[in-house]
């Protein structure tokens, strides 16, 4: 069989970055593995700009953000296979994936998970009813428009303030769809505050909060739904119920790390990020099985996927050239106002990132990174999103080796 | 002018096209109408794809006879149909001393049925066979099984076809009058003549009942709701686990599928439109909780679907379940086979049905057998299911199974081919994903619904606008964003 010493998998934002930083570290037998025609990932239906502002210092659509990537793949020479896709990672990490050159198997030293994330879809979120035509959600319908040039939609009901749902309220408005309303279950929006300036508040689209649908009509074509409020339990209040004549529902309702290829070579999930657990090298708990993005853990902004991407390459160019990482024994505990964090075990010993979310909107907090007692980092903010990833970075200097990293939110 | 057949068989699904295979042995002139563009779109696609033991059923009626021997003849069926079907077996859990003497009187009422092997059995014993259930005791069926419904049908119904029955989808039987020895029958899309009819027009049953002059029936709808579950919990089930059952009501169980997801429902609701197949949100509530009683594993997150499915019972005067009633009516209307109230367990018991269908038109008139009958029937292959040896030389054959179109059931471009070209000739999404898998993971199509739809525009050379999802009217895409040059 043939040998790799990485293997990334997924040639989207997080596998090219890696790649990208693999190569600058030395690293030349990588092979990433694309199951589309075309590096790049879901960047590629992702036509609208502001990315790169982070990580560029410019603003980019997404295929420009994707092809200053690909650019340097491609200049380095780095190996891709596109148009395959892996069927199988198995724990002593042989890759198995099927193009229509034939079925490849390696053995990877180390391999790289990438795959990003799929959208929640009605039948996950179980919204009852009918299951006519015209129920998509956000993704598919940008992949219609952007990739397909297919129009599927053109009275439209959004379900969920997600930022592709509210970019795509955009995107249908401009190409002659009318969107009438997004409906959001949470008392605050999902996605980014600039998204609900720029695509619904510009174009006069109406955002209800603490609203959701509660049922689906139609049994060829979508005929309409049912909008209600909802009580502080996220239950519909009786009496609030409002049917909307529509042809198309678009779901923007939250996004799940796709990780079967994980489970399958072993790698242990977190329920609250559905990804894998990591430490500070981006290990998963399986030996030289790598995780970064939204394979990983849901971003809001892909500078942030590709920066994670590039310090996974760092830990895994260590480990392909010097050997097991060194361990890392100190767990990261958060408590119920923060939603997750990455990475969840440390080793004490060198300066960490870590990321997280709160799971509420909270108003002049303190994000406080205590070890043993005492505070060793400290993060204030005058208003912390859920939409919103934040990163604190506690220093090396201030950790010891023993005794839980405790994450906490004071107001 | 209207085409002149011996039989036309109103309905295309499970039963309809039983009987058109059956039929299809002998030197007839066969046709089918379904209403529908496919033909598992009513209730033989939507149902608990449970293969049924024979002993929930009144020893002597029709549905226990049918489901026994239905339920003995599946793995030659299977084979000969190329549709998958596992003996998986089933339980029925009980806890307190009345469930113990109903399964007790069940036994009994089987072992008359001739349904073997049942057995009670302990906790220690349950557990065994399915580690995780809540239950003290149980009846154990060792011949049950699951089997793929909709496979099931297509199977069916394109050996018919290859055997000569020509399908008609979207010919909805509006009228049928006698003419001469024969009848003409008025669909949505014109006349068609025939000396013999069939009405296995299941939910419609009774309507059609009416249209032959056979009136009366009474038929009522039970309509159940299901929710699909996520193939990781698949490996948790080994066989389906009921509650004890009541007299006409099998219960909120956890089934497992073929391909290795968790189905559980149903619920049973009287319902009067045959149309709404729609879930409520108290019946997912319902069916969780019920079903939490029996299994442990069932969390929302991973629920991937619901759907629903109803049955068409035939209910005397006093609201009683009858049993499958299927006659030819001499005196009101001769040469038409009418099939009413077939509903559980028709999945099991199709094909004798079927057989004792055609018996009846024997007695009436001698049928000549075709010396060039085959009853083999080739389906899609899976590259899914195949060992990494199978997949590289298939792979190797045919590199269109080296491009996986839909990722979480990892359908192949070559399966998918197979299905836009499918011998019956359905163009649906809906009809792709059927015969594939595609879509029905969990994505739900995210990732490649838009690739089949791409694809039937290019195979079939449709235009975008009239690719439909399922039925009539289910248009997908409205247009192009841009004009292509």
């Amino acid at each position: 069989m043939e040998k790799k010493a990485v293997i990334i998998v997924g040639g989207g934002p997080a596998g090219l970055a890696a790649a990208v930083e693999l190569h600058k570290k030395g690293v030349r037998d990588i092979l990433i593995l694309e199951r589309e025609k075309h590096l790049g990932g879901i960047l590629r239906q992702c036509i609208h700009d502001g990315f790169g502002l982070t990580r560029f210092k410019t603003t980019l659509s997404g295929p420009e953000y994707a092809q200053r990537f690909i650019d340097e793949v491609i200049q380095k020479e780095i190996p891709y296979m596109a148009n395959t896709t892996v069927l199988e990672i198995s724990e002593d990490k042989v890759v198995t994936a099927a193009s229509q050159n034939g079925l490849v198997q390696f053995q990877a030293q180390a391999v790289i998970l990438t795959m990003g994330c799929r959208e929640r879809t009605r039948g996950a979120l179980g919204i009852p009813g009918e299951r006519p035509a015209g129920v998509f959600t956000a993704g598919v319908a940008q992949a219609y428009m952007n990739l397909y040039n297919r129009m599927p939609a053109k009275e439209v009901v959004i379900l969920g303030s997600g930022d592709i749902g509210m970019i795509m309220a955009r995107r249908l408005t401009l190409e002659g769809a009318h969107v009438q309303a997004v409906f959001e279950i949470q008392p605050i929006p999902s996605g980014l505050p600039r998204n609900i300036e720029q695509c619904l508040n510009d174009y006069g689209i109406p955002l209800y909060l603490s609203h959701t649908v509660t049922s689906i009509h139609g049994n060829s074509r979508l005929t309409g739904v049912t909008v209600a409020q909802v009580d502080e339990h996220f239950k519909p209040i009786p009496g609030t119920e409002k049917d909307y004549t529509c042809d198309t529902l678009i779901l923007s309702v939250g996004l799940i790390p796709e990780n079967e290829l994980s489970i399958d070579a072993g790698v242990q999930l977190d329920n609250r990020t559905r990804g894998a657990v990591v430490d500070e090298h981006f290990q998963t708990n399986v030996e030289g099985v790598f995780a970064a993005g939204n394979v990983l853990h849901v971003h809001d902004l892909v500078d942030f996927v590709s920066m994670e991407a590039e310090a996974l390459a760092d830990s895994a160019a260590s480990y392909v050239t010097g050997g097991p990482l060194p361990p890392c024994p100190v767990q990261v505990v958060a408590d119920g106002n923060i939603g997750h964090t990455i990475p969840q075990k440390i080793s004490g010993k060198k300066d960490v990132n870590l990321s997280m979310r709160v799971r509420k909107l909270i108003k002049n907090c303190r994000i406080v990174v205590r070890q043993n007692g005492q505070e060793i980092a400290v993060k204030k903010m005058k208003k912390a999103l859920p939409a919103e990833m934040i990163q604190i970075l506690v220093k090396a200097d201030k950790i010891t080796s023993t005794g839980d990293l405790e994450v906490s939110v004071e107001c | 002018m209207s085409k002149q057949y011996d039989v036309l068989i109103i309905g295309g699904g499970m039963i309809g096209s039983a009987i058109a295979r059956e039929m299809a042995r002998y030197d007839l002139r066969i046709g089918v109408l379904e209403k529908n563009l496919d033909v598992c779109y009513e209730t033989s696609g939507r149902n608990s794809a449970v293969v049924h033991g024979g002993f929930a059923y009144d020893t002597g009626s029709l549905k226990a006879r049918f489901c026994v021997e239905g339920n003995r003849m599946m793995d030659q069926l299977s084979q000969e149909l190329d549709f998958p079907f596992q003996r998986c077996g089933k339980v029925l859990v009980g806890n307190t001393d009345e469930d113990m003497e109903t399964l007790k009187r069940t036994l009994k009422q089987g072992e008359q049925n001739g349904s073997q092997g049942l057995e009670i059995i302990d906790e220690e014993r349950l557990h065994q066979l399915v580690p995780a259930v809540v239950g003290k005791f149980a009846m154990f069926s060792p011949n049950s099984g699951i089997l793929e419904p909709f496979h099931y049908t297509i199977a069916l119904a394109e050996n018919a076809h290859e055997n000569g029955a020509e399908y008609f989808f979207d010919h909805e039987v509006t009228a049928i009058r006698r003419e001469g020895s024969g009848y003409v029958i008025t669909t949505t899309q014109g006349d068609f003549s025939t000396r013999w009819v069939v009405n296995a027009a299941g939910l419609g049953c009774g309507k059609v009942s009416d249209m032959l002059g056979i009136k009366g029936y009474k038929i009522i709808g039970s309509k159940g709701d299901y929710i699909i579950l996520d193939k990781r919990t698949g490996p948790l089930l080994p066989m389906p686990v009921y509650p004890v059952p009541s007299n006409t009501y099998m219960g909120i169980h956890v089934t497992n599928t073929i391909d290795g997801n968790v189905t559980i429902g149903p619920n049973a609701d009287l319902v009067s439109n045959f149309e709404y197949y729609g879930v409520p949100q108290e019946n997912m509530d319902y069916l969780a909780k019920s079903a939490s009683d029996l299994w442990p594993h069932i969390n929302k997150a991973d629920y991937i679907r619901n759907y629903s499915g109803i049955l068409p019972k035939w209910v005397d005067d006093n609201g009683v379940i009858q049993d499958f009633k299927i006659e030819i009516r001499d005196d009101l209307a001769p040469q038409a086979i009418n099939l009413v109230g077939i509903e559980s367990p028709g999945l099991t018991a199709a094909v004798p049905i079927a057989r004792y269908a055609v018996s009846l038109m024997k007695e009436r008139e001698e049928l000549k057998e075709k010396p060039d009958f085959n009853p083999r029937r080739k389906g899609i292959v899976r590259f899914e299911n195949l060992s990494t040896e199978e997949k590289a030389r298939l792979i190797q054959e045919d590199p269109d199974y080296g491009e996986v179109v839909c990722r979480c059931e990892k359908v192949t471009r070559a399966e998918i081919l197979q299905a836009i070209h499918n011998p019956l000739g359905v163009s649906t999404m809906a009809g792709i994903k059927y015969r594939t898998r595609s879509m029905m993971g969990r994505c739900q199509g995210g990732y490649c619904q838009m690739r089949l739809e791409q694809m039937i525009e290019e195979e079939l050379g449709r235009k975008e606008t009239e690719i439909l999802y399922a039925r009539q009217g289910s248009q997908v895409i409205f247009g192009k964003v841009r004009e292509e040059d």
